[in-house]
């Protein structure tokens, strides 16, 4: 473990959400379901949604006499996944975890534990730091089970309906090291995590539909010590917020818990969103035994050298790389991660290499594109627009107006300027009407010469709104300032 | 040889040829257990009605000049933890007494292709777990040699069936010498195929490492027959072996002359006062004979072997928990209710396992369970590397090994009700189930009142061709 372990720069960059002296110790779980055509061990349908218990086969209803076959195409996703998060993909073994639950049809679950697919890998995030990959291994979903009762909970449910179309759906689980140092952190790993999945084409990553869903082990220790205290699982955090927002209760119980001179227990607790708190899971007398061993009915999986080659050559430009692009023609980090978190990166790039300004054309595909229309956007129209912009031949509201139609059309840029009338405002007539707005708020004006540079800010606003409104936003909001400007100073 | 019925070859002659009808056959087999089975039990289902509409099938093929199959208008009896569609399958087992499968196991499309006619389910030990069929949810099934003695088991029901005329074939499985003990105990051939030579899919798991399907059956030759249906590569089942087999036909009646066999000296009953002395001589009878007939035969020692039984009763029971937990009362099988989910659980499990299948749960959940599992299941596991690798040392010099089947003849109702007794019955078979190595026992003499005595002819994997060829070497030479 040492020999991966980094102290890492945003962990430091986090603001302390804790009492002095303290500092999380955070490892996160991530399960995703794999993209396939069919469930992992059955050739049953893996669908999200449908009526229930209508994606089901004999094999992933565990019915008396099943056996279960590998999906090679499940197999290949989890390799995928394994090299793009650097891991070492091995010889691996399928476990069985037994325990008794209704919502899994065989009451053992098929796993992977002592020999996973991919381990010791690492992610780099976009802010810097690195996350250190324990293992990515590869299991069966279980079914759902809806408790029809008082608390919703199966405890004290009058009955219970289970619908198994989840059930022997393909995951893997992400599993990193106890290296996360903060609530930023955790969810900037979960969304370059996420980008990764979906670039790779391995997972839609949909965390609002649970094919991707996070525990997190969250312990704390004094700061800068080398320890691990006893960590508690958080599940149940269906967002990115709910993470934060979990992990921070969490680490504050366990301060609290030492502070008062007891100490957290090791245990499963649920996250309540409502309630913003975590509660414990399962009791200690009810605490599992999974009695894993290695299961009888498959063979160990043992990719070939060239079989991992080829998947390897097969796995696209990651987040990263396609950030770095970005960002070596002049984006900021931020800029880059946004367009690449909205899959516009391969736009903007082409854009910039046709001779359009950088930042605005970062600017339109943060705030101005619809991620589903830009798709058919062409990165020359992109740029031309661009041009037009910077050279004062379309004012923003005008581009953001044009970008909008030539998304929907698909026209030229010139064409849809033409089609509206858009033309830089005569700079003779735009001086008239600043002056006349001079005359008509002397108040204002006097505020604006006199003020302090927060009021001059204050106050250049309501100019400036005040133009954009006579003109029907066609002024250029640049120009307007200058003139104010000039104005004040004479 | 039992000489009472007809062969299944002969059958598959007669029908083939249209000299009798598949009906015919069939109706005859059926009036057989509509006569014998209320005293013997055998079967836990007859499906007389599918069997008739089948057989005429086999007719219209016939009639139409069609090839119809290898085992044309064979009856065949299949042991009732291979799942049936449409017919119940039940493990003999209460909490599956009602359960009907929507699928066919592998083997059983395959006999459906080469023309068998299924008459019925059999019984067996609940899922499989003994050596009597003494331990069926549904009454014990009685031995047709002689009825106040067990059949054998946990194939107990498929052997009686083959042994009383109402099936000319039947299946079991072989967890730990499932097919073997009950073949010798009611006078048949049994084969315990490689691991993996016959699919699994379809068979209800006992312990998945160690479970096969193979034929009983009156002759070497119809075992052969069967077993090249039976065998072959299947998709649905993760260890069944991909590599083409060898039809175990082709060396049938070929001869011995220069065979290496070895006579295991730890399986062999020598001074031993659990085995019958009748069966420890019909053991030596039979390597006597085989030298006779051109064999080199030698003793040869196997250290391991003799824990095997210990090692099984680690393995065997720890699937078996696992395999078994998911007859919970949730999606099918008996169902109690209680309070809640867990308590509706355990009091379907409690009203739904026998005694046997409760002791064999609690075992391996006990070998498997944190903090036990290296010395328990680990344990067993090291001893089952170790076993494969000195049978696999000694199959450099030997082709194949003798043995006895079965420590003693068929014994009386309630002879070994201790538990430990009882297993220790399979201490000869187990190891080929440990080694996943094929074994097949052959009818060798008499023993105890005048009751059948079984030899085991042991192999390497895939050496069916040359198990059966000494099996039918042996066979040729047994006294009757």
């Amino acid at each position: 473990m040492s020999q991966t372990r980094t102290e890492t720069e945003s962990a430091s960059s986090e603001p302390n959400l804790l009492p002095e002296g303290w500092e999380m110790v955070i490892g996160l779980e991530v399960h995703a379901e794999l993209a396939t055509q069919t469930k992992m061990f059955s050739p049953a349908r893996n669908q999200f949604g449908g009526d229930p218990n209508t994606n089901v086969h004999p094999v992933c209803l565990g019915l008396p006499g099943t056996l279960p076959v590998v999906n090679e195409k499940a197999v290949e996703h989890s390799i995928r996944i394994g090299l793009a998060l650097n891991c070492t993909v091995q010889r691996c073994i399928w476990a069985r975890k037994n325990y008794f639950y209704p919502d899994m049809p065989k009451d053992y679950q098929i796993s992977q534990y002592d020999k996973p697919l991919n381990v010791d890998g690492w992610l780099d995030l976009p802010g810097g730091s690195r996350v250190g990959i324990e293992r990515a291994h590869m299991e069966e979903d279980t079914g759902k089970s809806t408790h029809v009762g008082v608390s919703g909970r199966i405890h004290d449910a009058g009955y219970s309906l289970v619908d198994y179309n989840r059930a022997g759906v393909p995951l893997i689980e992400i599993v990193t090291r106890p290296e996360i140092r903060g609530p930023e952190q955790a969810k900037e790993y979960v969304e370059e995590l996420r980008s990764i999945l979906v670039t790779i084409g391995a997972s839609d990553g949909k965390m609002e539909e649970g094919s991707l869903r996070v525990d997190a082990n969250v312990s704390v220790r004094p700061t800068g010590a080398d320890e691990l205290r006893t960590r508690c699982e958080v599940k149940n955090v269906n967002s990115l917020r709910s993470l934060g927002r979990a992990i921070i209760y969490e680490a504050r119980r366990h301060v609290d818990l030492y502070e008062a001179g007891d100490s957290p227990r090791q245990e499963t607790r649920h996250w309540d969103e409502e309630a913003g708190r975590s509660r414990p899971g399962r009791s200690k007398e009810e605490a599992e035994d999974y009695r894993y061993f290695a299961d009888p009915d498959l063979v160990p999986i043992d990719p070939s050298a060239e079989w991992i080659a080829e998947i390897a050559a097969s796995i696209p430009a990651l987040p990263k790389e396609r950030r770095d692009a970005l960002i070596g023609k002049g984006a900021s980090a931020e800029a880059a991660a946004m367009a690449v978190g909205r899959q516009l990166d391969a736009l903007a790039l082409a854009a910039i290499e046709a001779g359009a300004d950088a930042d605005r054309v970062l600017t339109h595909v943060a705030n101005n594109l619809a991620v589903d229309g830009a798709q058919n956007l062409d990165a020359g129209h992109l740029a031309e627009l661009v041009k037009m912009e910077t050279d004062g031949a379309l004012t923003a509201t005008q581009a953001k107006q044009v970008l909008a139609e030539m998304v929907e059309t698909g026209s030229a840029p010139g064409a849809v300027a033409a089609a509206h009338g858009f033309e830089a405002m005569d700079t003779g007539e735009l001086e008239t009407l600043v002056d006349q707005l001079i005359a008509d708020s002397p108040e204002e004006w006097e505020r604006f010469v006199a003020g302090d540079d927060k009021a001059r800010h204050k106050m250049q606003g309501f100019f400036t709104g005040q133009i954009m409104k006579a003109t029907k936003g066609q002024a250029d909001g640049k120009a307007v300032n200058q003139l104010l400007n000039q104005r004040a100073s004479r | 040889m039992n000489q009472r019925f007809a062969t299944a070859t002969n059958i598959v002659a007669e029908v083939s040829s249209g000299a009798r009808s598949a009906v015919d056959v069939v109706d005859e087999h059926l009036a057989r257990i509509a006569t014998d089975d209320g005293e013997i039990h055998a079967f836990n289902t007859v499906t007389a009605d599918a069997a008739r509409a089948r057989a005429a099938e086999i007719d219209e093929l016939v009639a139409s000049g069609s090839e119809p199959g290898p085992l044309a208008g064979v009856p065949i009896a299949l042991k009732d933890n291979m799942c049936t569609r449409g017919v119940r399958t039940t493990c003999s087992s209460k909490i599956l007494e009602e359960w009907v499968p929507p699928y066919n196991a592998t083997v059983v499309e395959r006999l459906a292709e080469a023309g068998a006619v299924v008459v019925g389910k059999t019984n067996l030990d609940e899922f499989a777990m003994g050596s009597s069929t003494e331990n069926s949810a549904f009454g014990p099934t009685r031995n047709p040699l002689d009825t106040g003695r067990v059949p054998g088991g946990s194939s107990g029901g498929s052997a009686a069936a083959v042994a009383a005329g109402f099936a000319s074939l039947s299946l079991g499985s072989d967890t730990g010498g499932s097919i073997r003990q009950p073949a010798a105990l009611c006078g048949l051939v049994g084969v315990k195929p490689t691991y993996g030579a016959v699919s699994r899919y379809g068979l209800i798991a006992f312990a998945s490492s160690l479970d096969q399907i193979g034929p009983f059956a009156h002759t070497v030759g119809d075992a052969a027959l069967i077993y090249d249906v039976l065998a072959g590569h299947d998709p649905r089942d993760s260890t069944s072996i991909v590599q083409p087999q060898a039809s175990v036909l082709t060396d049938l009646g070929a001869p011995i002359d220069g065979l290496r066999v070895g006579v295991v000296k730890e399986l062999s009953g020598q001074g031993n006062e659990a085995f019958e002395p009748a069966v420890v001589q019909a053991a030596a009878d039979a390597a006597e004979a085989l030298a006779s007939a051109g064999a080199k035969v030698e003793d040869v020692s196997i250290p391991s072997a003799v824990a095997g039984l210990s090692a099984y009763y680690m393995i065997a029971p720890a699937e078996a928990s696992s395999n078994l937990a998911r007859y919970d009362g949730v999606r099918y099988g008996l169902r109690h209710d209680g309070p809640n989910t867990a308590a509706m659980m355990r009091a379907s499990r409690t009203a739904g396992f026998g005694d046997e299948v409760k002791r064999r749960i609690m075992l391996g959940t006990y070998a498997l369970s944190a903090g036990y599992y290296d010395a328990f299941y680990g344990k067993a596991q090291r001893i089952r590397t170790l076993m494969i690798q000195e049978f696999d040392e000694i199959y450099q010099n030997y082709d194949v090994l003798l043995s006895p089947t079965s420590p003693c003849v068929a014994f009386e109702f309630g002879a070994k009700a201790d538990p430990l007794t009882m297993y220790y019955n399979d201490v000869c078979t187990i190891p080929s189930n440990l080694t996943g190595h094929p074994a097949i026992s052959v009818p060798f003499g008499l023993g105890q009142a005048g009751l059948p005595i079984g030899v085991q002819i042991l192999g390497p994997m895939l050496s069916e061709p040359r198990l059966f060829q000494v099996a039918a070497a042996l066979e040729e030479v047994a006294p009757r």
